[in-house]
């Protein structure tokens, strides 16, 4: 293997003289104090490699040694990802020993002594190419898929495979043959470079099938689907945090990976504390069980930063090859972009706005395609849906990170700053965000099938009755309460009827947190009957007191469960106070 | 700056900037300490055998044949219980006249805490201001800033906050502080009988601007001796970090960085959350709470050292001039803590965050009806509620000089809300209205009557 010696040190950037071959993205080991630091190439030149060290540099010297792996930054892939916390480079943060991170402390990602309950799905003579299933364990509630190595290229026939029974990772449970006869023993674990895409399926398709949220400004306004990509700018402050996390707990997915990237330890610390408690509705099983962290909280090195993402989404796409459900959450990737940044900087690169790297919008939208539906070579459908967080400068979405991700990203979810001040959560702008997905035909045909027939009218329908009401509202602040009919009040307080009760939710309270589709499907046609009542009012004074009633008595229903007594003598109130008025006319 | 026989000496400079020096120097570690002509100094970038050191006192008569001596080890700090009661410098040494202090040598800016490590903060940090306690509650291991202009009273208001908060240790770290203020903080720690819990670490604006750049490493090594080795309760003020962003501007402008945003390095981020994320609960009771100054350019909290700091901390306090009651006020709508969640409702009362949340939309009401008002529109009836809400509410709740318990706070804000308001307009849970809401069928009527 290639050796070298660190000839220059500028933070987490080196350069090392080698005296051998060496490659881009390459990860090489500093030796340092009697521990390795890994560090990745990430430029070229003669004799001389860059390379971004991914900890402390603190007392790296010049002169000292270098290590040359021969492969880029891989990860392990099998049995016992779930419920793991991995730092940004795949270490198990709870393997490793003390209260804080020791440099250059490296812990195994997997667990090599647990057993697994195996059960064979290929057999003898079969014959199997990269990403195609050869068994079954059970990963806490998951059946995950033991598959051929993602790496090995071509046909191959299966010569032998384990009976089932219990067998730990690295035991051979199938045994390869390539077309000249050479054999390949396989176990339950496999690695690969996570800058590169998992391509082992027959096709990618376009989505149409809402991933539920639980969130109504979400699902029913601008929804996501599975393998989805979405992106949700805002401003500190305005709850990017608290409406991801809320997306991780109730996203109707199989299995949930949360990359903290560059974000506060202490939100991190709340995921590890809650999720072990957490409940998932669908499965009965704790939501810990289907989720597993990466964090490089933004004290830890920045240039895991980028690691962590890509680490993320190759977690991502192994379960979908398994036919899973997989929902990534990203926050926020910022961070991200300033770490490459930090980077092209010390490298002394010519920058582009923002004195952000050149590529940075092909970066992005690279990362983005990752996502997506995808039917396997074996017919079943896997998915990976992506959301990431932005965190743009001063709030301002005219920004480099922010624009970028706009020409990728097919769902919008802008946090405003306004509707933060207001307390009006969760802060998600109704009629600036958008979802793409409500003009696929694919969505349009699925939603008449599943939701009700016109479904992607009425939501439209919705969003004209808010921006009517919103055009009324600047009416009436221009020209004065009693100036303007009281049809403008009327719009105005149907926007607000819209906003308290469908768009707002509380997402500390048991009930009110979750809405399953079928009750966003219940109360969106309530409130919308409710618009389409010509109600009868004198002056503007009675439009307001009326809705605000309607408003309070909704709130109440959103509160309680649906099937219960208390959402039964709400709603009863509800439509006596509607008959009352509508009987004055 | 004593030399010693093992230490390595070279003295040929050469190049010199206002910041920096550059030396040829052999064997040198990234981050090490050095003393170029007494005054220390730390490598910052080492290419071959070139070496630039930033040398925090600045360069000023510093000449190319200047000493320069390596010490073989990053900065650090003597940490030991004597460190209680003592006024030192960025570099640990004492400046109130007491002697050297003796303890054990560590390293500052040390590693990071591992996550896992860490608790869920959620004890309460109760301040008895209303504005704090009931809209914005601080909890132990949390980090918060203020955002305030420099007109504003904020140091005093953080010396305030630090003498009626409970906690074993309160860590000063002053950077760039007006020598006023330096004494300001140092008579009320002493006429508040509490110096033997404090610790301070001082730059004075009369000090070299690069020295700031150990002050939080040096505030936060202190504080992570006290919170993780004697599991105490620590509260570190910093003050102004904005000083502390604005050296770090002139180092990287002296290396030739390219700028980002409002000049400043494009790590700014990572700078600033490599001391704010010191802050930490420990799963064995102690804890690192972090309240900071960021002093703002006329309010603008869009410039990179508000804003890299608003996406690190968790939360960030605002303060405000209420004309309307000639005091200083928590501004509700600006000021936010993240973590009051955790504690809000579950370490206070139930009713805790719907009164909070109701009485800001109130308060958010009035403004309107305020600003309807200077536009010359009449007002309605619920508009000219609103208002003398928000006069009374500012007045008795969101004021600095308020200092009652949490639940006198929601009794008083149960109190202004059945005085203005009726049932159907504060739209809270009918569980806490049933329990909280005293006001009778008839004075509702009453009120009703009045209204039509």
């Amino acid at each position: 293997m290639t050796k070298g010696v660190i000839t220059s040190i500028i933070s987490n950037l080196v350069t090392i003289e080698v005296d051998g071959p060496v490659g881009q993205n390459e990860i090489c080991l500093i030796n340092s104090n009697g521990v390795q630091l890994r560090a990745e190439v990430i430029r070229v030149n003669g004799k001389e490699a860059f390379a971004q060290v991914f900890e402390s540099t603190r007392g790296v010297k010049i002169g000292s040694e270098v290590d040359f792996s021969g492969h880029m930054l891989e990860v392990e892939l099998g049995p016992g990802i779930l419920s793991k916390n991995y730092d940004g480079l795949q270490n198990d943060l709870e393997k490793m020993g003390g209260i804080f991170i020791n440099t250059g402390e490296i812990t195994a990602p997997l667990d090599k002594d647990v057993f697994y309950s195996f059960t064979p799905l290929a057999k003898p003579g079969d014959t199997v190419s990269a990403g195609d299933w050869l068994g079954n364990v059970r990963e806490n509630w998951v059946d995950h898929k033991i598959m051929v190595p993602f790496v090995m290229e071509g046909a191959y026939k299966v010569k032998s495979v384990v009976e089932a029974g219990d067998y730990k990772i690295y035991d051979e449970i199938a045994v390869l043959v390539s077309d000249d006869g050479k054999e390949y023993p396989i176990t339950m674990t496999q690695k690969w470079p996570v800058k590169q895409a998992v391509r082992n399926y027959r096709q990618k398709i376009r989505p149409y099938e809402i991933l539920q949220t639980g969130l109504r400004v979400i699902d029913t306004f601008n929804p996501i689907t599975e393998g989805g990509t979405g992106y949700i700018p805002g401003p500190f402050g305005t709850g990017k945090t608290v409406l991801q996390q809320a997306i991780a707990k109730n996203g109707e997915a199989d299995i949930v990976i949360i990359v903290a990237c560059g974000e506060r330890a202490n939100e991190v610390v709340e995921i590890f504390t809650e999720f072990p408690e957490l409940t998932d509705p669908r499965t009965g099983r704790k939501l810990q069980e289907r989720t597993t962290i990466i964090c490089n909280t933004s004290n830890m090195p920045v240039a895991a930063r980028e690691a962590s993402v890509y680490v993320g989404m190759t977690l991502a796409e192994y379960y979908r090859n398994m036919g899973l459900k997989v929902l990534m959450l990203a926050d926020s990737t910022s961070r991200w972009a300033q770490a490459l940044r930090e980077m092209s900087n010390r490298l002394e690169e010519l920058p582009g706005q923002d004195a952000f790297p050149v590529e940075l919008p092909a970066t992005i939208a690279n990362f983005y395609s990752r996502a997506g539906c995808v039917e396997l070579n074996n017919g079943n459908s896997g998915s990976v849906t992506f959301i990431g967080t932005i965190s743009p400068a001063g709030g301002n979405f005219k920004e480099p990170v922010t624009e970028s991700t706009s020409k990728v990203a097919q769902c919008f979810y802008a946090l405003s700053q306004k509707r933060a001040d207001a307390k009006r959560y969760p802060a998600i702008d109704p009629l600036a965000s958008y979802s793409k997905y409500l003009d696929y035909q694919e969505f349009r045909e699925n939603t008449n099938a599943n939701i009700q027939e016109g479904w992607v009218d009425l939501i439209k329908k919705t969003k004209d009755i808010m921006r009517k009401g919103l055009e009324a509202r600047d009416q009436i602040n221009i020209l004065g309460d009693d100036a303007v009919p009281v049809n403008y009040h009327m719009d105005f307080w149907r926007s607000e009827l819209i906003d308290f009760t469908i768009i707002q939710q509380d997402s500390f309270d048991d009930v009110d947190m979750n809405t399953p589709m079928e009750r966003q499907k219940y109360m969106i046609n309530k409130v919308i009957g409710i618009c389409d009542m010509d109600l009868p009012f004198d002056d503007f004074q009675q439009v307001g007191d009326f809705y605000k009633k309607l408003i309070n008595l909704i709130k109440q229903m959103n509160y309680s469960p649906i099937d219960s007594k208390e959402f039964e003598q709400y709603e009863r109130a509800l439509n006596e106070q509607l008959e009352q008025k509508t009987a004055v006319a | 700056m004593k030399t010693k026989a093992f230490q390595r000496i070279y003295t040929e400079i050469s190049a010199i900037t206002k910041a920096t020096c550059v030396l040829k120097a052999e064997g040198v570690t990234y981050e090490e300490l050095a003393w170029v002509d007494g005054r220390p100094a730390q490598a910052i970038k080492v290419v071959d055998d070139m070496v630039t050191l930033q040398v925090f006192p600045g360069t000023e008569g510093i000449a190319t044949k200047a000493e320069v001596v390596f010490s073989g080890h990053p900065p650090t700090l003597n940490v030991g219980e004597l460190l209680s009661g003592r006024f030192l410098n960025a570099y640990g040494d004492p400046i109130d006249d007491g002697p050297k202090v003796e303890g054990e040598t560590r390293a500052v800016g040390g590693p990071a805490v591992n996550p896992i490590q860490r608790s869920k903060p959620s004890s309460l940090l109760a301040t008895g201001i209303a504005g704090i306690d009931l809209n914005n509650t601080l909890v132990t291991g949390q980090k918060i800033p203020f955002f305030a202009d420099p007109g504003q009273p904020y140091n005093s208001v953080l010396a305030e906050v630090a003498m009626r908060a409970e906690a074993d240790k309160i860590i000063l770290g002053g950077m760039g502080l007006s020598h006023d203020d330096y004494l300001y903080f140092k008579n009320t720690f002493t006429q508040a009988g509490v110096l033997d819990k404090i610790v301070c670490f001082i730059n004075t604006s009369e000090n070299p601007p690069l020295e700031r750049l150990l002050i939080p490493e040096m505030a936060c090594t202190a504080a992570e001796y006290f919170a993780n080795d004697k599991k105490q309760k620590v509260l570190v003020l910093l003050t102004d970090m904005t000083l502390y962003a604005d050296a770090l501007a002139i180092v990287a402008n002296k290396m030739d960085q390219i700028p980002s945003k409002d000049a400043m390095p494009g790590s700014l981020y990572s700078d600033l959350a490599k001391t704010y994320e010191k802050a930490v609960q420990f799963a064995h009771g102690g804890s690192i709470t972090i309240i900071a100054v960021t002093s703002l350019n006329e309010g603008d909290i869009t410039h990179a050292i508000p804003d890299n700091t608003g996406y690190i901390t968790e939360g960030q306090l605002f303060l405000k001039q209420d004309t309307d009651i000639g005091k200083v006020i928590v501004d509700p709508f600006r000021s936010l803590s993240r973590l009051k969640q955790n504690v809000i409702g579950k370490k206070t009362r139930e009713d805790h965050p719907q009164v909070m949340n109701t009485l800001v939309r109130l308060y958010a009401d009035a403004k309107e009806a305020k600003t309807k008002q200077e536009n010359g529109f009449d007002l309605n009836e619920y508009d000219k509620r609103c208002l003398r809400f928000a006069l009374e509410y500012s007045e008795r709740l969101l004021a600095i000089d308020i200092n009652i318990s949490i639940d006198e706070m929601l009794d008083i804000g149960w109190e202004l809300m059945q005085k203005y308001f009726e049932k159907f307009e504060v739209s809270i849970k009918e569980t806490f209205m049933n329990k909280y809401w005293k006001k009778s069928k008839v004075e509702e009527g009453l009120v009703e009557e009045k209204v039509n």
